[in-house]
C-alpha cells in the first residue's frame, strides 16, 4: 500500500462512511425509474446557455439508465470498501470528496441530453480522474500516471470538443435527443471529420490501441480508484460514447472498419498483456483494455445481435471487474503483497474473498451458469453475424476470450488455492487475516449479482439489456437471453474457448516468459512514444522561450515597435490610403506661441536622442510630453491636458528613481553604430507612419455622431456636463472598470518585482533567462 | 534628497494638492476633472512629498498600505455597478438619489474608486522603489 500511514480524526472517518450514502440513495432513484424508462426517456432541461445551444438538459433512457445503475451499484460498494481500505491514508476525507465528484461527473456524462453538456461531464471525469491517480502525489511515478492520464484523455477530449461542436452544426441541434431522433448523418459532408474526432475522443477515454499505455499506468493510484474509475465507469465512457452516437453515426463502412480494426487489436493485444503480467492489478488493468477492445469490436456491427453483444459484456465486464479489482485491493491490503509470484494459499485465511474472486473470474472467463456465459455467447453469435471481415472477427474474439479464461484461472487460483508454501512470507509474519465485511461484502454480492443474472435472464433482458438495446440500435429490438442455446456454432465456440483458456493457464508460466522476451525485442513502446511526444513539447516550449522571452528589454521594445511600424505601413500601402493623404505645399498658420511649443517638442525628441545623461534624456523626453499638453490645452481638452502633464510628471519621478540605481549610458567609441542606426531607422518609420496617418484623418471631415450623441445625452442619461468623465464613470463604465483593475494589478506586479529583488531572497527569485540578451554597446531606456 | 527648500515648500504644496485633488475628483462631473486626474495629482503631491520627506514619512502620514488602498479601489468600483444590480437595473447603470439636498450618485462611488486605485498602485510601485536598498 501506498502512502504513509497517519493517525486520523474521528471527522474524516464519518465523512468516509457517510459518503456512502450518497450513491446508495442515487442507485434506489435509478432502479425507481426502470419501469417508466421501459416505455419512454425521462427528460429535464433547464436553460443555460440558449444562444449558444447549451442547455442543461438531462435525459435518462436505457443506455443511459445502464450506466447509472452501474455507476451508483457499484459506487456504493466501493464506497464502502473505501471507507475501510482508505483508513490511514493522507487526506482521505479530500479522497472522498474528489471521488463524489468523479461520481456525480459520470452521472452527468451519461444522463446528459447536450452534446456540448456531454462534453463538460467528459472533461470533469478527467479532471478528477486525474486528482485520484495523484492521490499519492508524492510519489513520482504517481504524478507521472495522472499527468499522462490527464495528457491522453484531456487531448483526446479536446478533439471530442470539435467533433460535438461539427455534430452540432451538421446536425442544426446540439440536443442528443433531437440528434438520435434524426438519425443517422451518414451523408452529410462533415461526417468524416465528426467521425475522426468523436473517434478520438472515444479511443483515448476507453484506452484504445494506440492509446491503451495510460490505463495501466493509472494504477498507480488507490485499488478503489482503479476499481471504479478505471474498470467499471470512467474508462466506459468512451465506449458509451459509441454507444451513444450508435444510431447516428454507424451504418457505414468507414464506421465499421475503424472499430473493427482498432477493436480487435486492442483487445488482442492487451490479452497478450495481461498475460504477461505479475501484478495483480496491472494484470486486472490489461484485461479491462481487452474488455473495452470487445465492446469496440460489437458496436462496430449494425446488426442487432452485435449490439447486444456489446450491451450486454458492458454490464458483464463491469459486475466482475469491479469485484476482481476490489478482491486485488483486499489481497494486498491484508496480505501486503499482490505479485501473483509472491502469493498463494490463501483460501483458508480469506474464505470470503476467495469465494468473490472464484465466482468473479468464473463469470470472467465465461463458464455457465454466469452472465459472462450468455454474454460470450451473444459475443460469438455477433462475430458470427459480422457483416465486416467475419473470420477477423471471429478469431479476435476466440483468442480475447481464451485468454481471458487464462487470466481468470490464473487470478482465481493462483493467490488462493495454489502455491501455498508461500503463505508463511506473507502479511504480518505469516498472520493473514480475513478484511473487513466492509471490504468483501461488494466483490461477493457484485459476483452473485452476476451469477443472479445468468440463472435469470429473462429479467435481465426485460429491465436492463432490452431497453438498452434499443436505445444504441435506435429502434426497438426484442431482445431474450438464454443460458442454453441448443447446439450451434457459439457453444461450439464456446467449448474451443473452455479448451484453449485451460491450455493457456497450464501452460502460463512459459507464455509469461515469452512473451516478455518478445516485449523486450520491441524497439519502442506506446508510452515510450508518449515520453518522446511529452520531450518534443518541451523542446518547443523552451525554443519558443529563447525565441520571444530573451530577457532583453531592448529586444522586446524592438518586437512589438516593428510589429506595429510594420503593420501601419502594410495597411497604408496595401489599401491604397497612401496616395490620398494630402501633402501640406505650405507652412500652416500658427501664432507664435504654437510655434514656440512646436520647437519645445522638435528640442526635447533631438536632445533624448543625443544626451549621454540618462536623467537629461528622461527630463527632455518629459519636455516633449509636456509639450504635447500644451497642444491639448490650446484645443480645448483640459481634461485630457491636466492628465498628461500628471503623468508626465510621475514619470519622471520613478524613471529618476530607477535610473539612479543604473550605471550611465556605455559609449565606447565616436560615431554611430550599426544597433543605433537600426534603432534611429525603426524610430522614424514608426514616427514617419503615425504622422501620415494623421495628416489623411484630419485632412477628412470628421464624422460627428458620436460627439453629438454624448453631446445630447450627457446631462439627460448620466446628470453631468462633463462629456469626458461621464463617459469614464457612466457610459463607458465597464472599460474603466477593466483599466482601474489593470493599473491595480500592475502596481502589485511591479511592487512584486521590485520588492523580490530587493529582498535578496533569491530561492524566491525566478531564475534568470539563460539566453543572453544581444550585445547591445548604448542601451536605451 | 536633502533640500530644506524642498521640505518647506512641499509642505503648503503638497497639502494643496491633496486638496485640489478631491476638489478636482468632485467637480470632475460637470467641470474638468474626476477620479483619474484628482488621483493623478493626489499622487504627484505625495510623490513630492516622499521626495522631500522620505518614504518613512509618507507611510506614517499615509497609513494605509498603498497596495491595500488600491484594492478598496477596485472594491468601490465593482460596488458602484452592483449598486445598480441590487436596484434591478443592468450592471453599472448609474443610480442617483438626493443626500442631505446634495444630489449625489453612483458615478461618484465609482470615481472614487478608481481615484483609490491611481493613488494605491503608483504610490505602491514609488515606495518600493525608494525603499529598496541599494
Amino acid at each position: 500500500m501506498a502512502g504513509e500511514q497517519i493517525a486520523e480524526t474521528g471527522a474524516v472517518k464519518a465523512v468516509r462512511w457517510a459518503a456512502v450514502a450518497v450513491p446508495a440513495a442515487l442507485a434506489v432513484w435509478f432502479l425507481s425509474m426502470i419501469p417508466a424508462v421501459e416505455s419512454a426517456p425521462i427528460r429535464a432541461a433547464w436553460e443555460w446557455v440558449p444562444t449558444m445551444g447549451v442547455d442543461l438538459a438531462f435525459r435518462v433512457d436505457g443506455l443511459g439508465l445502464l450506466f447509472a445503475l452501474l455507476i451508483t451499484v457499484i459506487g456504493t460498494f466501493i464506497f464502502l470498501f473505501s471507507a475501510s481500505y482508505m483508513k490511514g491514508y493522507p487526506a482521505s476525507g479530500r479522497f472522498t470528496f474528489i471521488l463524489l465528484a468523479f461520481m456525480l461527473s459520470m452521472l452527468g456524462v451519461v444522463t446528459a441530453d447536450n452534446l456540448i453538456l456531454i462534453f463538460i461531464f467528459w472533461e470533469l471525469t478527467s479532471i478528477t480522474s486525474f486528482l485520484l491517480i495523484g492521490t499519492d502525489f508524492k510519489n513520482p511515478e504517481g504524478r507521472r500516471a495522472a499527468t499522462q492520464a490527464l495528457v491522453v484523455t484531456g487531448g483526446g477530449g479536446l478533439a471530442l470538443l470539435a467533433g460535438m461542436i461539427l455534430l452540432g452544426e451538421a446536425a442544426g441541434t446540439y440536443s442528443l435527443t433531437e440528434i438520435l431522433e434524426a438519425g443517422s448523418i451518414a451523408d452529410h459532408g462533415l461526417y468524416g471529420g465528426i467521425l475522426v474526432l468523436i473517434l478520438i475522443g472515444a479511443f483515448t477515454k476507453s484506452a484504445q490501441f494506440p492509446f491503451h499505455f495510460w490505463l495501466p499506468q493509472a494504477m498507480a493510484a488507490p485499488t478503489p480508484v482503479s476499481a471504479y474509475l478505471h474498470s467499471a465507469t470512467m474508462v466506459k465512457a468512451g465506449v458509451f460514447l459509441l454507444a451513444r452516437l450508435h444510431p447516428v453515426l454507424s451504418g457505414t463502412p468507414e464506421w465499421e472498419v475503424t472499430l473493427t480494426l482498432f477493436g480487435g487489436i486492442t483487445a488482442v493485444m492487451a490479452s497478450v498483456l495481461a498475460l504477461r503480467q505479475t501484478d495483480l492489478k496491472k494484470m486486472l488493468a490489461y484485461t479491462t483494455v481487452m474488455g473495452l477492445g470487445t465492446i469496440t469490436l460489437f458496436l462496430a456491427g449494425s446488426g442487432e445481435a452485435a449490439v447486444m453483444a456489446a450491451v450486454t459484456f458492458i454490464l458483464v465486464h463491469a459486475l466482475y471487474k469491479s469485484a476482481l479489482f476490489m478482491v486485488a485491493g483486499t489481497v494486498d491490503h491484508e496480505a501486503h503483497a499482490r505479485d501473483i509470484n509472491r502469493l498463494g494459499g490463501l483460501a483458508r485465511a480469506m474464505p470470503f474473498t476467495a469465494a468473490a474472486a472464484a465466482l468473479a473470474a468464473l463469470s470472467m472467463g465465461g463458464l455457465p451458469p454466469f452472465i459472462g456465459f450468455i454474454g460470450k455467447e451473444l459475443i460469438y453469435e455477433g462475430a458470427l453475424e459480422a457483416t465486416f471481415a467475419a473470420p477477423f472477427v471471429i478469431v479476435m474474439a476466440l483468442a480475447a476470450n481464451a485468454m481471458m479464461l487464462g487470466v481468470g484461472l490464473i487470478l482465481a487460483l493462483d493467490p488462493f488455492w495454489l502455491n501455498r508454501t508461500r503463505r508463511p512470507h506473507l502479511g504480518h509474519h505469516g498472520h493473514v487475516h480475513e478484511a473487513p465485511p466492509s471490504m468483501w461484502a461488494g466483490p461477493v454480492l457484485l459476483s452473485l449479482v452476476g451469477l443472479g443474472l445468468g440463472l435469470f435472464p429473462a429479467a435481465a433482458s426485460k429491465w436492463l439489456i432490452g431497453p438498452v438495446t434499443s436505445a444504441v440500435y435506435g429502434a426497438p429490438v426484442p431482445v431474450s437471453l438464454y443460458l442454453w442455446h441448443g447446439i450451434n456454432a457459439p457453444l461450439m465456440l464456446s467449448l474451443l474457448t473452455f479448451a484453449l483458456g485451460a491450455v493457456i493457464f497450464w501452460m502460463r508460466n512459459p507464455i509469461r516468459r515469452g512473451v516478455a522476451g518478445m516485449l523486450w525485442a520491441m524497439p519502442a513502446s506506446a508510452d515510450d512514444v508518449y515520453d518522446a511526444f511529452l520531450r518534443g513539447i518541451h523542446a518547443m516550449g523552451r525554443g519558443f522561450m529563447h525565441a520571444f522571452q530573451h530577457g532583453s528589454l531592448v529586444g522586446y521594445m524592438w518586437t512589438l515597435l516593428a510589429f506595429i511600424a510594420a503593420g501601419l505601413w502594410a495597411t497604408l500601402i496595401g489599401t491604397g490610403a497612401l496616395a490620398n493623404v494630402p501633402m501640406p505645399s505650405e507652412l500652416p498658420d500658427l501664432f507664435l506661441y504654437e510655434w514656440a511649443v512646436v520647437a519645445l517638442i522638435g528640442a526635447g525628441a533631438i536632445v533624448a536622442v543625443l544626451t549621454e545623461s540618462r536623467l537629461l534624456a528622461i527630463v527632455a523626453l518629459s519636455g516633449v510630453g509636456s509639450g504635447i499638453a500644451l497642444l491639448y490645452v490650446f484645443f480645448g481638452a483640459p481634461d485630457v491636458a491636466t492628465t498628461q502633464l500628471m503623468v508626465e510628471t510621475l514619470l519622471v519621478v520613478l524613471l529618476a528613481l530607477i535610473l539612479l540605481r543604473l550605471p550611465g549610458f556605455r559609449v565606447t567609441e565616436k560615431g554611430w553604430r550599426r544597433s543605433e542606426m537600426l534603432d534611429g531607422a525603426l524610430s522614424v518609420s514608426l514616427g514617419v507612419a503615425i504622422t501620415v496617418i494623421l495628416m489623411g484623418v484630419t485632412a477628412g471631415t470628421l464624422d460627428m455622431v458620436i460627439p453629438d450623441f454624448y453631446g445630447e445625452r450627457s446631462v439627460i442619461d448620466a446628470h453631468g456636463r462633463n462629456i469626458v468623465n461621464v463617459i469614464l464613470v457612466d457610459f463607458r463604465a465597464l472599460d474603466t472598470m477593466g483599466e482601474v483593475t489593470v493599473v491595480a494589478l500592475a502596481g502589485l506586479a511591479a511592487y512584486a518585482l521590485i520588492k523580490l529583488r530587493s529582498d535578496g531572497d533569491h530561492d524566491r527569485v525566478a531564475p534568470a533567462p539563460t539566453v543572453k540578451a544581444p550585445e547591445k554597446n548604448r542601451e536605451t531606456v | 534628497m536633502d533640500s530644506l527648500i524642498l521640505r518647506v515648500a512641499t509642505r503648503i504644496l503638497a497639502a494643496l494638492m491633496l486638496m485640489f485633488s478631491v476638489f478636482v475628483l468632485l467637480r470632475g462631473h460637470n467641470d474638468p476633472g474626476g477620479g483619474f486626474i484628482g488621483g493623478l495629482v493626489a499622487a504627484t503631491g505625495i510623490a513630492l512629498s516622499s521626495l522631500a520627506d522620505g518614504p518613512e514619512m509618507v507611510r506614517r502620514v499615509l497609513r494605509i498600505e498603498p497596495r491595500l488602498m488600491a484594492m478598496i479601489g477596485v472594491v468601490a468600483a465593482v460596488g458602484a455597478g452592483l449598486l445598480a444590480v441590487f436596484g434591478g437595473d443592468v450592471f453599472l447603470t448609474g443610480q442617483w438619489g438626493y443626500v442631505l439636498g446634495v444630489k449625489v450618485g453612483s458615478p461618484l462611488l465609482f470615481d472614487i474608486g478608481v481615484y483609490l486605485v491611481v493613488v494605491g498602485a503608483v504610490m505602491a510601485m514609488l515606495l518600493a522603489l525608494e525603499e529598496e536598498e541599494d
